[in-house]
């Protein structure tokens, strides 16, 4: 199953083993991670599953839609060129080992 | 009994019977109408037995099939393709009937004329503009919790519920302030036209004329101030994004669906706080939990009922084959405490995670004014977190009967200081 490492606002790392086809919102959410919300349940219309990747990472995601890029302007943390919504991003085989950094709030 | 025997629900229990009037034999039928006020009084116990029955349900007391778990409703609300919007999405069938009012373009089409719409509303209620708003509507729950301190015992569905989206949602919007009470006498009639053909739908037609009057002349571009939703949505005309024509339309929309779903929430969330002392004591502990207790009213009390959609092919549900052009209801309210898909549905928890309820609908058409409705939730729960000791029932309460929305027609509360 391919892993996903959350990195908390604290520094502290938590890796979830996340089944092919959930979302890293998803994932997130059910298993407890405090700093996504997920609040429209996944359908990019809320910003508050925003996540930083690492940066020599982002390559390996699908690109941004416009209904995603325009709702990050609204995200509570500040948007830096890395920022995706976690909602947005299927978890693949191919994505095993993302690393996503957690803002420090959503709303 | 025979080997095909469908089980039946008559009069709430759960019969096994030939499954008379059922287009499919072997379906579960039903004859419960949800659109009564024995249901409205109650819709938890019919909600278990519609769940328990199957994934599909035939209701004979209106000849439509009908949805109550968690996954099937999710699915239908996911899949516009198959389940359209566009001939209706209340009882009526657009193809068949011609509409109460000008179809809506956004809650009643489908892509790609749906999305055109859409983009300019979601643009207009985005995250960032709902972050230029929050100061002023947090200042405004300020205000309305100090007055509902100096009162002590009040309503709070008038005198709060109601009182705090009308004090922030028309200025938003841009409206003159004259005839604003024509507002929530059209949402419930808007809302009561998804239902039947029945005595709410028809007491509301015929009332109709003054408040439809009213929302027809408010949707036009001179009626609507610069800086407010309303004048955003004209202003997509210069934009080339829509016509003229559509831009009234899409007001219209904000009109009808902007503020009795608001106010249905807010009665949700106090209700819910003043029978469950423990959770408001969390909430006054941290107020922070202030939004998702108003996100989890929002699924445990599902202000929003039910909607349609209708089927553009033959397809099968649950293993339930169903024709093309029928009317599939979906039981947003039953999903949401479907034990399927939540561990305790029953208890109104403030720190459950909510993400994925369908309290605001789920896919393309999920509900454009979410944000709005949370920030005013989560302000105005957060001042009376903040300033209010204690909330009780101090009287009866009534409910309110519409074909689709849930909520209270008076909650008597006292009200102490911190």
């Amino acid at each position: 199953m391919p892993s996903v490492i959350y990195i908390h606002p604290n520094g502290s790392r938590q890796t979830l083993d996340v089944p092919a086809g959930q979302s890293v919102m998803q994932a997130a959410v059910s298993r407890g991670i405090e700093e996504i919300l997920g609040e429209c349940g996944g359908n990019a219309m809320c910003a508050t599953c925003h996540v930083y990747v690492e940066p020599d990472q982002l390559d390996r995601l699908p690109p941004m839609g416009d209904d995603e890029d325009a709702l990050l302007d609204g995200a509570a943390a500040d948007r830096l060129p890395n920022s995706r919504l976690s909602c947005q991003i299927k978890v693949t085989g191919e994505l095993d080992g993302l690393v996503v950094r957690l803002p420090d709030r959503q709303v | 009994m025979t080997p095909n025997a469908a089980p039946e629900l008559r009069g709430g229990a759960l019969h096994a019977a030939l499954a008379a009037g059922a287009p499919v034999p072997g379906v579960p039928v039903s004859d419960v109408d949800p659109f009564s006020v024995e249901f409205f009084e109650d819709p938890h116990r019919i909600h278990h037995e519609l769940r328990e029955a199957g994934p599909v349900v035939w209701l004979s007391s209106w000849n439509v099939w009908a949805l109550a778990r968690y996954a099937e409703v999710h699915a239908v609300l996911n899949d516009w393709g198959t389940f359209c919007s566009s001939r209706g999405v209340g009882m009526s069938d657009f193809a068949r009937e011609k509409p109460w009012r000008p179809q809506s373009l956004i809650l009643e089409q489908d892509p790609p004329k749906h999305t055109r719409a859409r983009n300019v509303l979601g643009r207009v209620l985005s995250p960032a503009v709902m972050k230029t708003l929050r100061e002023r509507f947090a200042a405004a729950a300020e205000r309305k919790a100090d007055e509902l301190l100096a009162l002590g015992t009040f309503d709070a569905i008038t005198d709060l519920a109601e009182a705090f989206p009308l004090a922030v949602f028309p200025d938003a919007m841009g409206l003159p302030k004259e005839g604003r009470e024509h507002l929530l006498p059209y949402a419930a009639l808007a809302f009561n036209a998804f239902g039947p053909d029945n005595e709410l739908r028809r007491k509301a037609m015929a009332e109709a004329g003054p408040h439809v009057a009213y929302v027809t002349d408010q949707c036009a571009r001179e009626r609507l101030a610069a800086g407010g939703f309303g004048a955003a949505i004209h202003a997509a005309v210069d934009a080339g994004e829509i016509t003229a024509e559509e831009a009234p339309l899409l007001v219209r929309s904000l009109l009808t669906a902007g503020i009795d779903t608001t106010v249905n929430g807010l009665g949700a969330a106090i209700y819910c706080l003043a029978r469950f002392p423990e959770e408001y004591a969390k909430l006054r502990a941290n107020p922070a939990l202030a939004r998702n207790a108003f996100e989890e009213a929002v699924r445990f009390e599902s202000p929003v009922q039910t909607f349609f959609r209708t089927t553009t092919r033959r397809v099968e549900i649950g293993g339930v084959e169903i024709g093309e052009g029928e009317k599939v209801l979906m039981f947003l309210g039953a999903a949401n405490r479907d034990p399927r898909r939540w561990e305790e549905p029953e208890r109104y928890d403030i720190e459950l995670k909510t993400s994925g309820h369908v309290g605001f609908g789920s896919g393309i058409h999920m509900c454009v004014g979410q944000l709005l409705a949370r920030l005013e939730g989560e302000v105005m729960l957060a001042a009376l977190a903040r300033k209010v000791g204690s909330v009780e029932i101090a009287g009866p309460t009534r409910r309110r009967y519409n074909n689709t929305l849930r909520g209270l027609e008076s909650l008597p509360v006292t009200i102490r200081p911190a």
